[in-house]
């Protein structure tokens, strides 16, 4: 009984002297970082008040920063183009852990139980596993396709069962390794197609798609047979036709999933691609404005909104998934980088990065709610995304 | 005339004086390498999908040869056809600020 009640207040001092500190007792549902590529900056955010509450530097070249999310939805994990990773608590708004795994890192994503981070890298080419709590390297998997020769690793996704999936840019290959120990992954190879440039899950987790840039086709996997191995959908979608330039690659995840269906972009076409989910046949296209780079769902999957490569990164474009026409079209700022949907996508928060401005539209009425002074915005990364499999 | 660019052009073999752009038309263009080439190459280029743009992993490489690559892409990677945007003096411009260290 004695124990129990020093235990308790223990705990009580810990929620006093936290209470202490400059940020109250709360939760960190409605938070989220925006990445500030060109300063090593991360702006805190709130999407219930619309604002920012926090800033922290010194996180070295953003360019490119992804973000993944603890379990607790507390940590945010960024992951910078120079290979640092940083460890940075919502709450405190204070960098926890800093390490450079790294040359050159593109991202990262976190396992099922959440106890490992694990980064994707350019050079040297291979997947790098850490401690979540810590940041200590737990094991490595150099993404050595042939004997000497490393690829970029691309598309890194975490598959339910603490494994990842993530695609081979110069290799042509799917890898999944599974971090059941950590510290002695196993690795499964499937061959892909030519010069995968991303990846993704679907949100059950069922599926791994890797995007082709140096074909036409998309490569799939079904993670529930992966005995069957990869196998393209989408083939010949450009038709042999002559390919437009691509000045930006288009970006994979888990939210182009909606309404049943696949929504992806093309390569070298300006066309959203729309497979179904079950069949991955092919059921429409939808014409845009440009080379389409973030093709990306709306959480009830009513909406896709779409932003585009340069030169026509100042326009974003909204597909109702019902009809699959285009039910918006909207200026948001010049070089529109990104998208983010508050948790239930009442409102969704764009960066534009010339603007140096964040701008957040309703979805529903597509009117104006507000924007945030940010120094070149590009990634924004809500905290919701720490439930997202795939994420 | 830049100073610096002259010997570049001379050991490219090509004594052709380039235009030197407009102070606003210069700064558009680091604008333009830094954030749109640096999407793939990294905004300090040093890489990322493409390779690294630093005047370490440039030296020795024919100008032509870059200016090329800049203004009509390399079919077989995702480098794209930049001439819609760049004359091709200006392609030489960035050549040279890249080979001599790239301006913020």
């Amino acid at each position: 009984m004695k124990a129990i009640a020093n235990t308790l207040l223990a705990g009580l001092l810990v929620i006093l002297l936290g209470a202490c500190g400059s940020v109250p007792l709360r939760g960190t549902g409605d938070l989220g970082l925006v990445i500030e590529r060109a300063s090593g900056h991360v702006t805190l955010v709130n999407t219930s008040t619309r604002s920012a509450y926090g800033r922290i530097g010194g996180l070295g070249d953003l360019s490119h920063a992804s973000v993944v999310y603890s379990r607790d939805a507390r940590y945010a994990f960024i992951f910078g183009r120079d290979g640092g990773l940083s460890k940075i608590d919502l709450l405190e708004g204070r960098i926890v852990k800093r390490v450079i795994q790294s040359g050159n890192a593109i991202g990262g994503s976190i396992s099922q139980d959440g106890r490992i981070v694990v980064a994707q890298n350019y050079s040297p080419g291979g997947i790098k596993a850490f401690d979540s709590e810590t940041l200590e390297l737990l094991s490595e998997v150099p993404a050595e396709f042939e004997p000497g020769r490393y690829s970029k690793v691309v598309g890194l996704a975490d598959v339910p069962g603490n494994k990842f999936a993530y695609a081979l840019f110069d290799g042509g290959e799917i890898w999944i390794s599974d971090f059941s120990d950590p510290k002695r992954p196993l690795t499964t190879r499937y061959p892909a197609g030519l010069q995968p440039y991303d990846g993704l899950i679907t949100p059950d987790g069922r599926h791994y798609l890797a995007g082709l840039f140096g074909e036409d086709g998309i490569a799939l996997i079904d993670l529930w047979q992966p005995e069957k191995g990869a196998r393209k959908i989408l083939e010949n979608y450009g038709r042999g036709e002559e390919k437009l330039p691509v000045f930006k690659m288009p970006h994979l995840r888990g939210w182009s999933v909606a309404a049943g269906r696949a929504w992806l972009p093309a390569i070298g076409r300006h066309e959203v691609l729309v497979a179904d989910a079950s069949t991955w046949k092919e059921t429409g296209r939808v014409a845009v404005k440009g080379q389409p780079v973030f093709v990306m769902a709306s959480p009830d999957g009513r909406q896709i909104w779409v932003n585009f490569a340069f030169p026509d990164n100042g326009w974003v474009q909204v597909i109702d998934t019902l009809s699959g026409k285009i039910v918006q079209t909207l200026a948001p700022g010049r070089a529109v980088l990104h998208m983010e949907f508050t948790p239930r996508g009442e409102a969704v928060w764009l960066s534009a990065r010339d603007d140096n401005r964040v701008v957040i539209y309703d979805t529903k009425t597509f009117a104006k709610l507000g924007s945030l002074a940010a120094d070149a915005p590009s990634g924004i990364f809500f905290s919701s995304r720490a439930a997202r499999i795939g994420f | 005339m830049n100073i610096l660019a002259l010997p570049f052009l001379f050991l490219a073999g090509s004594a052709i004086a380039i235009a030197e752009p407009s102070p606003a038309r210069q700064k558009e263009l680091v604008h333009l390498v830094r954030q749109d080439c640096g999407s793939c190459h990294g905004m300090t280029l040093q890489g990322g999908l493409g390779p690294a743009l630093l005047p370490a992993t440039l030296a020795g490489k024919p100008v032509e040869g870059l200016v090329a690559t800049i203004i009509g892409g390399r079919p077989g990677t995702p480098m794209p056809p930049w001439h819609r945007f760049l004359a091709e003096d200006e392609a030489q411009w960035i050549v040279m600020k890249l080979m001599a260290g790239f301006p913020q």
